[in-house]
C-alpha cells in the first residue's frame, strides 16, 4: 500500500478507500467441497459503498468465495466452510443468526438472468412479501416502481407490468434480477458475473446501473472481463487455485500489481 | 478478411479423386430405411387400434338401444289388492302379482286364448321378468294408478332384444334358437301396431347388476369407480407429492433414499393382483374392513397408484431449473417458499398429468379387485363407499363371462363407456395442463 502509484495515490486519496469502513469481513475463510478444498485461507475484506471485483480464471474459487458471503454454498450437498465472515459485527455463520434473514441483507444476481415464469410485478414485490416489508397494495406498488426505477428498468416497463418477466429481453431480464435484489433493500449485493450471457448494449446498461447503485449498497462482483472489473469497481481482487494473490485498489491493480501472478493474469499470460 | 478467406479456401477443396467414399448414398439409404420403419411402426399400431376401436364399437353400438313393447297396462284391483286391504297393510302392494297384468295385456293385445298355457308362456317370455318391479314400483310410489289402464313400456326379453336388432340367425333350425317362430310372428304383429319399437337404452346407465341382460346396467358399477376415483384422488395425490417433494428437495442423498428410490421403481412394475393380495390381508383381514367395499378397492388402487404419481412428481420436480431455487433462495425465502411458491407450481403440469395416468390406470384396474371381492352381484346402489359395490373393468368382466347373445353387446358397450371415461379423463388432464401453464 505504501508503494502506491501516482495515479493510485490520486484516486485513492478521491475515494478515501483506505478511510472506507469494511462491510463485510472475510478472515481464514476455506471451503471444502466433500474431500476437495476449493478455498485456501482467504482474508478478503469488502468495503462499504464499494464495488469490489473478483477476478481470476476459471476455477481459481471466486465464485465459491461469493456465495460463502451470504451462504449460498448452504445449499450444496456436503460442501462445508471454516474460517469467519463477518456482516458488519455480525457472524454470518453463526448458528443464531437466521439465513433467511442474511440473504435479506445480502442479495444476490446470478449469472444467467432467472427471473421467475410470473408478472414482472410479482417479481419485483415477491422479496418484500416473504419478507413482511410491505402491507398494502400501494406500498408494494411504490417499492415495485422505486426498484424498477433504481434497476433502471422502470421506463421500460411501466406499461407492463403484468405480463411475464421471461417475456423481456436478455439484459432486461438482468436487470429485473437486479431491481428483485434490490427490492429487499439489501446492505450488500453480490453478482455472479451478471453479464455473462448478455449483448454489449446490455452489458454497457447493467455496468452503468453497477455504477448509480454503489451509491446505496455495497456490491461484490465477479467477472471474466477485465475489463469489466477495470471499468466497474474501486477494488479488485485476484484469485488462483483457491488462494487470494492480491487485493487492492482496481486502478493499481490494473496499472501496477504487486504480485507477479496477478500482472501476468492481466497481460493474458495465463487464465 | 475477404481476401484471406478466398486465398485460403483453395486449400480445403480437395480434388475429386482424393476424396474418401464415406458412403454418401449408404447414409442416405440408411436414414430412409430408419423413417420407413418409423412409419411401419406406427401403421402397424394405428392399424391395431383401428382394429380393437371398430370391435368394440360394432360390437356395442347396439348395446345403447333397447327394444322396448308398450302395453295397455290394466292395473286391475282384482289383481293387485282383491280384499281392498292397501291401506292397512301396505306390503300387500309389494306383493302384488304383477306378471299376471302383463299376462293379461299380452294375452289381450296378441288375441290369444288364456286357456292355452304353451302360447300363453310363449307370449309372456317376450317381456322381461324386469317387468314384475317395474309395475311395482308404479303402483307403490303412485296407488291411485290402480283401476286405471296406463300405456307402460316394457322391456323386451334378452333374446327378443337381440332378435329384433337383427342379431339371431333365423335360418337355424326353430329348436335351435332361443326365439321360436310364434315368438317372431308377434314380434311383427307388435311392430306393426307401435308397440314394440326400438329407443335409446338409458337402462345400461342406471341399472345395477341383473341376470337377465335388458335389466343389466353398469351404474352400481359406475358409482363403485367413482367412489373408488375419488378415495384414490383424495390419498395418492397427497401423499404421493408429499413424498416426491420430500424425497426429491429435503431427504439427504445417501443409501437408505437410494434404496428407498430404488423400491419405489419396483412397485411401479409389481403385478397388480399382488396389491389385490395385500388389500385382502391388511384392509380386510387385518383391518376388518368390510369386503366388495369401495373404500377398500379405493385403498387397494391408492398404494397401486402411489409409485406412478411418486415418478412422475419427482420428474417434474426435477425439471424445475435450478436457477429458479437459487432466485428463490438468494432472495430469502426458505426452503419450503421456495417449494411451494415456484418449484411446485412449475411442476404443476407433470403431477397433474401424472396423477390423471394413474388414475386412468386405476380405474381401468380388474385384478387387484378380485382379490377383494368386488366381484360381486350387487343390485342396489352403494350409498357410501362402505357398502359393497363393483367396477367398471370388473362388471365387463363379469359380463363377458355370460352367456346370452345380448350380453356380448353389453360388454362392448360397457367398454365404450370406460373408454369414454379414460379420453375424458385425458381431455381434462389436457385442459389443466395448459391452464395452468397459461398462468406463468
Amino acid at each position: 500500500m505504501n508503494m502506491m502509484s501516482e495515479a493510485a495515490v490520486e484516486k485513492a486519496l478521491d475515494r478515501k478507500m483506505n478511510a472506507v469502513p469494511f462491510k463485510m469481513i472475510g478472515k481464514d475463510v476455506s471451503v471444502y467441497y466433500g474431500e476437495k478444498r476449493a478455498l485456501f485461507d482467504v482474508n478478503l475484506n469488502v468495503r462499504e459503498n464499494t464495488v469490489t471485483a473478483l477476478i481470476g480464471p476459471s476455477g481459481c474459487g471466486k465464485s465459491t468465495f461469493l456465495r460463502t458471503l451470504n451462504r449460498m454454498n448452504d445449499t450444496i450437498d456436503n460442501c462445508r466452510v471454516t474460517g469467519k465472515i463477518t456482516l458488519d459485527e455480525d457472524d454470518i455463520y453463526d448458528p443464531n443468526i437466521d439465513v433467511v434473514e442474511l440473504r435479506a441483507r445480502v442479495g444476490m444476481v446470478f449469472q444467467k438472468p432467472n427471473p421467475f415464469p410470473k408478472s414482472i410485478y410479482e417479481n419485483v414485490s415477491y422479496g418484500p412479501r416473504i419478507h413482511g416489508l410491505a402491507r398494502s397494495k400501494a406500498d408494494f406498488d411504490q417499492i415495485v416502481e422505486q426498484s424498477l426505477q433504481k434497476a433502471g428498468l422502470w421506463n421500460e416497463v411501466k406499461d407492463r407490468l403484468h405480463e411475464p418477466g421471461t417475456g423481456l429481453s436478455g439484459g432486461q431480464q438482468q436487470r429485473l434480477c437486479i431491481a428483485r435484489a434490490v427490492a429487499v433493500s439489501p446492505e450488500v449485493i453480490l453478482m455472479d458475473e451478471p453479464c455473462s450471457a448478455l449483448d454489449p448494449i446490455a452489458t454497457a446498461k447493467v455496468e452503468e446501473l453497477i455504477h448509480e447503485l454503489r451509491a446505496n449498497f455495497t456490491i461484490v462482483i465477479v467477472t471474466h472481463s477485465m475489463q469489466q472489473a477495470a471499468r466497474v469497481s474501486q477494488r479488485t481482487a485476484m484469485f488462483h487455485l483457491g488462494n487470494l494473490v492480491e487485493e487492492n485498489d482496481t486502478d493499481k491493480m490494473f496499472t501496477n500489481p504487486d504480485d507477479q501472478r496477478t500482472q501476468d493474469y492481466i497481460m493474458g499470460r495465463f487464465g | 478478411m475477404t481476401e484471406i478467406v478466398s486465398s485460403s479456401s483453395p486449400a480445403f477443396v480437395r480434388p475429386a479423386a482424393a476424396r474418401r467414399d464415406i458412403g454418401i448414398k449408404r447414409r442416405y439409404a440408411a436414414e430412409r430405411r430408419f423413417r420407413a420403419y418409423g412409419m411401419a411402426a406406427i401403421m402397424t399400431g394405428l392399424f391395431f387400434l383401428f382394429v380393437l376401436l371398430w370391435t368394440v364399437l360394432s360390437n356395442g353400438y347396439t348395446a345403447f338401444q333397447q327394444t322396448t313393447i308398450t302395453l295397455p297396462i290394466e292395473f286391475a284391483e282384482k289383481v293387485i289388492d282383491p280384499k281392498n286391504e292397501r291401506a292397512t297393510n301396505p306390503s300387500k302392494l309389494m306383493t302384488a302379482n304383477y306378471p299376471l297384468l302383463v299376462r293379461d295385456a299380452l294375452v289381450k293385445a296378441l288375441g290369444i286364448d288364456p286357456k292355452n298355457r304353451p302360447l300363453v308362456k310363449k307370449a309372456t317370455d317376450m317381456v322381461s321378468a324386469s317387468a314384475r318391479t317395474q309395475l311395482r314400483d308404479i303402483v307403490v310410489a303412485n296407488p291411485s294408478v290402480i283401476g286405471t289402464t296406463v300405456n307402460v313400456p316394457l322391456l323386451a326379453e334378452g333374446n327378443i332384444d337381440s332378435a329384433n336388432k337383427g342379431q339371431i340367425d333365423l335360418k337355424v333350425e326353430e329348436s335351435k334358437r332361443k326365439v321360436n317362430d310364434q315368438q317372431i310372428g308377434w314380434m311383427k304383429t307388435l311392430t306393426d301396431s307401435g308397440a314394440l319399437t326400438k329407443d335409446f337404452n338409458t337402462g345400461i346407465f342406471t341399472f345395477g347388476a341383473s341376470s337377465r341382460p335388458e335389466a343389466a346396467g353398469i351404474g352400481v358399477a359406475a358409482l363403485g369407480s367413482l367412489y373408488m376415483m375419488l378415495i384414490v384422488l383424495a390419498l395418492a395425490l397427497p401423499i404421493g407429492v408429499a413424498a416426491s417433494i420430500y424425497l426429491e428437495e429435503f431427504a439427504p442423498k445417501n443409501r437408505l433414499t437410494d434404496l428407498i428410490e430404488v423400491n419405489i421403481n419396483n412397485l411401479a412394475a409389481v403385478p397388480s393382483i399382488v396389491y389385490g393380495l395385500l388389500g385382502l390381508s391388511i384392509f380386510i383381514n387385518f383391518a376388518g374392513m368390510p369386503r366388495s367395499a369401495a373404500l377398500v378397492g379405493g385403498l387397494v388402487l391408492t398404494l397401486m397408484t402411489l409409485p406412478t404419481i411418486i415418478i412422475a412428481t419427482r420428474a417434474a420436480l426435477k425439471a424445475v431449473p435450478p436457477s429458479i431455487r437459487s432466485a428463490a433462495l438468494g432472495l430469502g425465502a426458505s426452503k419450503m417458499q421456495t417449494i411451494f411458491h415456484h418449484v411446485l407450481p412449475l411442476a404443476m403440469p407433470g403431477v397433474l398429468t401424472g396423477t390423471i395416468i394413474g388414475l386412468a390406470h386405476a380405474l381401468g384396474e380388474t385384478a387387484p379387485l378380485l382379490l377383494i371381492g368386488m366381484v360381486a352381484f350387487v343390485v342396489d346402489f352403494p350409498g357410501s363407499p362402505m357398502e359393497p359395490s363393483t367396477a367398471l373393468p370388473v362388471q365387463i368382466y363379469m359380463w363377458a363371462n355370460e352367456a346370452e347373445r345380448a350380453f356380448v353387446e353389453r360388454t362392448s358397450g360397457a367398454i365404450i363407456i370406460l373408454l369414454i371415461f379414460l379420453v375424458v379423463m385425458n381431455l381434462g388432464a389436457i385442459l389443466l395442463r395448459r391452464r395452468f401453464e397459461r398462468r406463468w
